[in-house]
């Protein structure tokens, strides 16, 4: 089995990554023409790099779950991309994006990583202006650039709410521009079933077409996996229904290591959940929390009468409610970062707080926010004495300025308005920070087997700042991946076309499916969604965002028994040969069924809170996370040996020359 | 909240379809239309029936998967929102609901409620695109600047989620509302201009090959455009498509 070896090239940090690119070896054009590489995933990280590679000469064959690249799940992110321009002159630079991003990851990221991350951010934002993606600009025609939680410079880049959408758009243009030249082979609705390795090399692929249900073999002297991240481990998160970790949990199963997969973000500002019938959670922007106060019932009494109907929260007074978070935190108020936020809301609700029929909701309140602008607005407008309703009128005004379009959401799903009424915020699951292990040029522990995006174990640690996921998926895409995977391939330039009937996809492909057959045999009597929402519940109950020994030994005990429960009974109706979504489901919830119960190893390992992480072991005197340097400061790389309680732990110690350690305080 | 839903079923594109009733029972009017067919499908699954297929994925109005033919309207009755955001209270205890696929000619059937609509990727390859190479040289993103109110209006034009909702409505089929977003996008920046007349016709070149009918000024798509992409943008693409034919 391979060795963990980080490949992170010599020198000082700021010039480590031109010096490898300098020496990395490169492919004359005309043998890139022999050459083919697959990419699984094609959302910011698979569709970016499918377009370079393909634009750079070689052959790519792209494939999707979906119908078309368009949809990939990076399409969902609202708020912004951060990119070291200094556009604004408030003394941003790489270093300072490369700290910032190490501190918010909680000090368990890769430096050398991160630092490349910072220093091609800025080409990132050329590239998509290039590509006409329509980011905000100010009446000066420039770019325009806002704030996000965790740093103090203005270098988030964005347009409107629907940043992820406009990126992914540029990417999948991009995409479409080699799909006509013929250099991109499209496959949509194709699913990735397992991975082909021939002589310790991964040469290829077997995917099932989604509409036909035949399995197909294709080949290439390369694999990029870039298909996302796991978070609907948990059954309900924020992300996109058929997100899913087969192709991840089929190349670790062939040998590539699984980093820190308990290494999960909770986001603290989403719309919580009403009911059993409910499929996903929704997020709410980040930036609400600038104007919201966070807060609960101070009486139990309250609380009660809240559920029962009798009492509103307006009518609560002030003194009547607990701004938990400004009470706890009067520095940065409601401004933590998003693990203490979501910890903290977690705390009041597990206390009994939680103020609607579920307990599981806190109040985000605009009310005082809407008079404050209000009165700023009359001032402005030279409105003297103006009375109370005036003034609500006009900072309702300023409030939709800024928010509309997230109220309009809340409103929809909710149906209550949030102009009058608090609303109701829970954390919820959604971006994952674990995932394949790679080394510097993102190669995973299969020798040719690539791992880019939310799919990697990712540059951001722990905890990750906001407005950084889509920088590092199209980082990986556009300008780490199509230099580093060079080095690989230009040693395979006389290898020639692989061909699909040697043994070893003979094999992969029986292997998929008996898998299928034995899955269709079971006519047992539960659904799929059934055992999933089982395995999302032990989940977010005891391995989410607080934990202890107790509960994850359990939880492992529980998500092995659910496991055992669904190859024995699923019901999954129809035929193999066609489409078929409970069999799409049911493949996919069985790898979850797995990973869930390596996802808690890793967690009872990890005895030390860190980021998004509270373990409830390792806290100080007043209850906040305490990491753990002296023992943890490693990435946790697991290894298959056939049953993910029994994984082996390798260990990539993390060391830190350009950033000091501290222990993090928002008191 | 019970219901009585009429549903396409269809094995393949091949099959023939037919309308099938379903009672629902149960439903609580916070959930989502879709959340309402997920419990139709596990009540199906007990059975041992085959669910009802239906395309989906991020269920926040955002990637564009969801369809659906609702009581003869794309997305459902309300306004401005997908399928995926449309809710149960919009619908009254007791009612029937027709729900169909989305239909055109260039947008078959595949099974039950799902549609291809790969014509819109095979129009957006013609020329939806900038001819630019992603090699990290690219200039400076403040060398160009944009006028705010054109920047505004090539992302007003952007928001098309690639539904389908436009071509479903359209008693022509057109596809032209949805291609008009695109070439509006490029044409109102600057680095869209160089290769504009050839975007325009190779694009509407493509959509006339896939099989989608023409524009006839009627103005459905606009209002069942769940992003509120606006006619304005076909009326760009006309000039766009006029300046570029007579150039030839």
């Amino acid at each position: 089995m391979s060795k963990l070896d980080s490949k992170i090239p010599e020198g000082p940090i700021k010039d480590k990554w031109t010096n490898h690119k300098n020496h990395i070896n490169v492919v004359n054009p005309a043998n890139k023409r022999l050459i083919d590489v697959i990419v699984v995933g094609t959302g910011l990280a698979g569709g970016a790099a499918s377009a370079s590679l393909a634009e750079m000469g070689y052959n790519v064959k792209a494939f999707a779950y979906q119908d078309s690249p368009r949809r990939a799940h990076s399409i969902a992110a609202q708020g912004g991309i951060n990119a070291a321009k200094n556009y604004q002159n408030d003394g941003d630079s790489d270093y300072r994006l490369f700290y910032d991003t190490v501190k918010g990851g909680d000090y368990r990221a890769r430096e050398a990583n991160v630092y490349r991350l910072a220093e091609v951010s800025g080409s990132i934002i050329d590239q998509c202006v290039a590509q006409g993606v329509p980011f905000a600009r100010d009446y000066g025609g420039l770019l325009d650039n806002r704030s996000f939680g965790g740093v103090l410079v203005s270098r988030t880049f964005y347009a409107k709410g629907q940043t992820g959408q406009q990126l992914l758009l540029g990417a999948y243009s991009a995409m479409n521009r080699q799909i006509a030249k013929g250099k991109i082979a499209m496959y949509n609705r194709h699913e990735m079933l397992d991975v082909v390795v021939v002589d310790g090399k991964a040469r290829g692929i077997i995917a099932r077409d989604l509409i036909t249900g035949k399995l197909e073999r294709h080949s290439a002297h390369a694999v990029v996996i870039a298909s996302g991240g796991y978070g609907n481990v948990f059954f309900l998160s924020t992300n996109a229904m058929g997100s899913n970790a087969t192709a991840a949990w089929k190349i670790h199963k062939k040998g590539a290591y699984f980093a820190n997969p308990c290494y999960t973000q909770i986001h603290p500002t989403c719309i919580p959940r009403s009911g059993d019938h409910q499929s996903k959670l929704t997020l709410m922007s980040e930036s609400l929390r600038n104007d919201g106060r966070i807060w609960v019932p101070k009486h139990m009494k309250d609380v009660e009468a809240i559920r029962k109907g009798t009492k509103k929260p307006t009518d609560l007074s002030e003194d009547e409610r607990d701004y938990y978070l400004e009470r706890r935190y009067p520095a940065f108020g409601n401004l933590v970062p998003r693990d203490v936020a979501s910890r903290a809301a977690k705390e009041r609700c597990d206390a009994g707080y939680g103020v609607n029929a579920t307990g599981e909701a806190v109040y985000l309140d605009f009310a005082s926010a809407i008079i404050r602008y209000g009165k700023e607005k009359a001032h402005v407008t030279g409105l003297h004495n103006p009375t109370q309703e005036k003034i609500i009128e006009l900072g309702k005004a300023v409030i939709e300025s800024k928010y509309g379009n997230l109220f309009q959401m809340y409103e929809k799903i909710v149906d209550e308005n949030p102009y009058e009424t608090p609303m109701m915020i829970y954390p919820a699951v959604h971006y994952t920070m674990g995932g394949i292990w790679v080394d510097y040029n993102l190669q995973t522990t299969i020798p040719g087997c690539y791992a880019a995006g939310e799919a990697n174990f990712s540059d951001h640690g722990a905890n990750r700042l906001g407005a950084s996921a889509l920088m590092q998926g199209l980082a990986d895409g556009y300008f780490v991946l199509p230099y580093t995977i060079g080095d690989y391939l230009a040693a395979e330039i006389r290898t020639g076309e692989i061909p699909t009937d040697l043994p070893e996809f003979v094999a992969a492909e029986k292997d998929v499916r008996d898998r299928i057959q034995t899955l269709m045999n079971i006519k047992g009597t539960k659904s799929v969604d059934h055992f999933h929402k089982r395995l999302g519940k032990v989940m977010w109950d005891k391995v989410g965002m607080a934990r202890n020994e107790k509960g994850l030994k359990e939880a492992m005990d529980e998500i092995k028994q659910i496991r055992e429960e669904f190859w024995k009974d699923v019901k999954i109706p129809g035929s193999a040969e066609a489409m078929n979504t409970e069999l799409e489901k049911a493949g996919r919830v069985a790898d979850f069924l797995e990973l869930g119960e390596l996802f808690a190893v890793d967690a009872l390992h990890r005895n030390e809170s860190c980021g998004g992480h509270f373990r409830e072991e390792s806290q100080t005197e007043e209850g906040e996370a305490l990491r753990n340097d002296k023992d943890f400061a490693y990435v946790a790389a697991w290894e298959y040996t056939g049953n993910p309680r029994e994984a082996k732990l390798h260990k990539e110690e993390l060391t830190f020359n350009d950033i000091e350690l501290k222990q993090r305080s928002y008191k | 909240m019970n219901l009585l839903l009429k549903i396409w079923r269809q094995q393949d594109a091949n099959s023939k379809g037919k309308l099938v009733d379903y009672n629902v029972t149960g439903i609580s009017p916070d959930s989502s239309f879709l959340e309402m067919l997920d419990v139709l499908n596990e009540q199906l699954v007990d059975k041992g029936e085959e669910p009802v297929v239906f395309d989906h994925d991020c269920r926040e109005g955002i990637c564009g998967m969801c369809s659906l033919f609702i009581n003869g309207e794309a997305h459902g009755p309300d306004k401005g929102i997908t399928t995926c955001q449309l809710h149960m209270r919009m619908f009254n205890d007791g009612d029937t609901i027709y729900i169909e696929p989305f239909r055109a000619a260039a947008m078959p059937v595949i099974k039950d409620l799902v549609v291809d609509r790969t014509g819109m990727d095979r129009i957006q390859q013609a020329g939806g695109y900038i001819s630019v190479n992603t090699s990290g040289n690219t200039q400076d993103a403040n060398a160009l600047p944009i006028p705010k109110a054109d920047a505004d209006a090539s992302f007003d034009a952007a928001t098309c989620i690639g539904c389908g909702a436009c071509i479903a409505t359209c008693k022509n089929a057109s596809a032209m509302l949805f291609l008009s977003a695109k070439v509006s996008q490029f044409a109102l920046l600057p680095q869209g201009k160089v290769e504009a007349a050839d975007r325009v016709k190779n694009m509407v070149r493509v959509m006339d090959e896939e099989g989608f009918g023409n524009c006839t000024n009627t103005g459905a798509c606009e209002v069942e455009c769940p992003k509120g992409i606006s006619l304005d943008n076909i009326a760009r693409m006309n000039r766009e498509y006029l300046s570029a034919a007579l150039a030839d």
